[in-house]
């Protein structure tokens, strides 16, 4: 499942990445015709809400509340799940996250689990760390299923395998589960999936889940999915792992009413998603007996602790921002190298990583908005991807444009600060400009980086005169004269 | 009514017959139209990619030749958006406490193109004749950064002899973004073809938008294609009348 294109240590930059992804014609039919129907349904129903935005201002205010009190919730949630039988564990970064999770299962002597979808065991990538334990990985959710059979990569973070079709599913299940006459209706693939889960469930002795929101008032853990096979793992095994973020958190049970309506509709176009499971520590004689939370940090603090990107910390992960993108619209997630991509994930993944890599996503995006447009927790992606571009530049890892890009900008900072600079390049650009303009007026081909916007675009040669000098020439002196 | 014109640093090289077309349309509304030549470029390309401090400068230089202006029209959405969504933080970072407010008193004052024509010269009909096939295209910043709503709908409808086409999927980004049509070439290409197809399906003669940016990309990819369709900045629409057009062809 992990494997390294999407770790973002190894993934390559965006522009390069999305190069093969750009020539699949397979692939984004298969995106853009996946993101378009759940785009359609979200419209649908965000529309039938007169109450949206005013849902979307509670949820923000919500979730910033947290993250200012985030320390006094997080213990109030602890508190209140080791009352309850619970046993919390406090990760600081990914490796000891998955060294908590292998001594519990090793306690627990297990040697398979069932998974719940869940991208936080993505992003510590624990499934690669249970495989080397020679420790069986179940994946339950059919999409993730379909990705572990077929050895595929997640490509977006609530439907990971948007970008593999009705026909090939049907390929990749009738090889690995040995059934050469399986039909391609998607009766027949879920009965096929149904079949091949039910005996994982029934004899696995621990399940690995996420969490979509903590509620720190009672300490219970709750989790929303579409298929019930989530519900499953939560309550047939006797050993439930939980890994969550410690960004999380929720105050009360109550503050569910906003965000149940938000993500459901924001995230697969459904008035209410089909399963949300909540429980709270372990209960005598049902379900799990044994419930350990890891609550994971993985640099969340120190995200926290910048004032400009924080906010990237109150999101859901409901996928609305990269359904919408026209950079994921074309590119799919894979591009991004990380679990997490479109615009959350150009946000988040160098911040996780320290903005020692992925440097490359704060930049693959054009800043449309389109994104914050939609996000129920009214994220500012955009300004946040600015702030993390000035951080990119201003650390000099410099994996975009490079030097030249610099030399630019520094070049044109110089000219911009006074008017006479200014006329001069002007001039001089005009000049150069002439040399490379054909007759019909047009530059169809440029030099250096200038090539990568000819290579599909032409450009208008300069006129002979900037506006500039129209006006200084046909108005400075008669100023009262009709142009 | 007095109007500063700020024209963008792109507008100024290679579209001045878009502030020429501005100057033209405000005069015939009886604006008088004046032009600070100390002004050069509002920052944006430098703030969108990380070079905050060079960005500052134009902001201040910005903010220094224009506090005095009774209004600012700019023609160019991206730059209105950098101005008032930017400039902000810029000066809470960089700026003094008299710099604060003195933006803060400046910023009511400065108007895209179609925000001055509607909210402040409150003229939805300039008077414009252009006999020609329309789409307009709605540019992310302007629809929503800016949040123009129906202005340019309006500027548009009054047009005479304009058929106005609805281009689908407006809301969608033509890929430009600056220096992402350059370091992600391939990936703005591929949006680039996106809208294309959105553009050309409305078979419209022009398409119009109030900023030239996403216009020289559109553009450049409908010359190299020999698309038979061209664009144009809304004020080189709104600027024709029927007399302009007669002087045109004689
Ligand atoms: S950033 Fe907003 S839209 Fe994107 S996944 Fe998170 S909550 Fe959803």
């Amino acid at each position: 499942m992990s494997g390294p294109i999407l770790d973002p240590r190894y993934a390559l930059p965006f522009a390069e990445a999305a190069l093969p992804v750009l020539r699949n014609a397979q692939l984004r039919k298969n995106v853009a015709h996946a993101i378009d129907t759940i785009q359609a349904k979200r419209a649908r129903l965000v529309a039938e809400k007169a109450d949206w935005q005013a849902l979307r201002d509670a949820a923000s205010a919500i979730r910033s509340h947290v993250l200012e009190h985030l320390p006094g919730y997080l213990e109030e949630f602890e508190t209140r799940c080791t009352a309850q039988g619970g046993i919390v564990h406090w990760a600081a970064d990914a490796a000891e996250a998955r060294d908590i999770a292998l001594k519990i299962l090793a306690e627990a002597k297990a040697d398979s689990v069932v998974k719940v979808k869940s991208m936080t065991t993505a992003e510590i990538q624990l499934n690669a760390a249970l495989e080397q334990r020679s420790i069986a990985v179940f994946e339950t959710d059919l999409a993730e299923i379909i990705l572990q059979l077929g050895d595929e990569e997640p490509s977006h973070i609530v439907v990971p395998a948007l970008h593999v079709n009705r026909a090939q599913i049907r390929e990749i299940f009738a090889r690995e589960m040995n059934l050469p006459n399986l039909s391609d209706e998607p009766q027949a693939l879920a009965e096929a999936a149904r079949v091949f889960l039910r005996r994982k469930f029934l004899t696995s002795p621990a399940a690995i889940s996420g969490a979509n929101f903590l509620i720190a008032e009672s300490g219970a853990v709750a989790v929303v999915e579409s298929e019930g096979n989530g519900r499953m793992c939560l309550t047939l095994p006797q050993t439930l792992i939980t890994i969550a973020g410690i960004e999380k958190v929720l105050p009360r049970f109550r503050d569910l009413e906003v965000f149940l309506q938000l993500l459901a509709r924001s995230a697969t176009g459904e008035r209410m998603n089909p399963y949300t499971s909540l429980w709270t520590g372990v209960t005598p004689g049902d379900g799990p007996q044994n419930f350990h939370i890891i609550l994971l940090d993985n640099r969340r603090s120190s995200i926290l602790a910048r004032p400009v990107e924080r906010q990237t910390l109150k999101c859901i992960r409901c996928a609305a921002c990269m359904n919408t993108c026209p950079v994921y619209r074309q590119t799919g997630g894979h591009a991004y190298g990380s679990v997490y991509p479109g615009p959350i994930g150009a946000i988040l993944t160098p911040q996780l990583m320290g903005m020692q890599h992925a440097q490359s996503l704060p930049f693959a995006s054009t800043l449309c908005g389109a994104c914050y447009e939609v996000c129920p927790v009214k994220i500012n992606i955009p300004e946040v991807l600015v702030e993390l571009r000035a951080e990119v530049v201003a650390q000099g890892h410099q994996s975009i444009g490079g030097l030249f890009e610099r030399l630019a900008m520094q070049v044109t900072s110089f000219v911009f600060r006074d008017e006479r600079r200014f006329q001069v390049a002007q001039t001089f650009l005009r000049f150069l400009a002439r040399l490379l303009t054909r007759k019909d007026g047009w530059i169809h081909a440029l030099p250096a980086m200038g090539g990568k916007w000819t290579q599909t675009r032409d450009l208008p040669g300069l006129p002979p005169q900037s506006f500039r000098m129209w006006w200084r020439d046909n108005e400075a002196r008669e100023p009262a004269k009709d142009a | 009514m007095r109007a500063s014109l700020f024209i963008a640093c792109f507008n100024d090289i290679f579209f001045p017959q878009t502030g020429r077309a501005v100057v033209s349309l405000l005069r015939r509304l009886g604006v008088e139209i004046a032009f600070d030549a100390r002004q050069t470029c509002c920052g944006q390309m430098h703030a969108n990619s990380g070079y905050r401090p060079e960005a500052w400068h134009q902001a201040e230089r910005f903010l220094r030749l224009y506090t005095e202006a009774d209004h600012v029209v700019i023609p160019s959405t991206s730059c209105t958006a950098m101005i008032r969504e930017q400039y902000p933080a810029l000066f809470a970072a960089f700026g003094s406490e008299s710099q604060k407010r003195e933006l803060a008193a400046l910023l009511p004052r400065v108007s895209e193109f179609s925000e001055f024509l509607i909210d402040k010269l409150g003229s939805a009909d300039v008077g414009a004749y252009f006999p020609h096939r329309v789409a307009y295209h709605a540019s992310c910043h302007g629809l929503r950064a800016l949040r123009l709503g129906d202005r340019p709908y309006q500027l548009l409808a009054k047009v005479r002899g304009l058929e106005l086409v609805e281009l689908p999927n407006t809301e969608r980004c033509c890929g430009f973004g600056g220096t992402f049509a350059v370091n992600n070439a391939e990936v703005s290409s591929a949006m680039l073809t996106a809208k294309l197809q959105d553009v050309l399906s409305t078979r419209a003669e022009i398409c119009t938008a109030l900023d030239n940016s996403c216009l020289m990309h559109l553009g450049g990819a409908l010359h190299r294609q020999y698309a038979g369709m061209t664009v144009m900045h809304l004020a080189e629409i709104l600027v024709r009348t029927e007399t302009s057009f007669a002087e045109a062809a004689s």
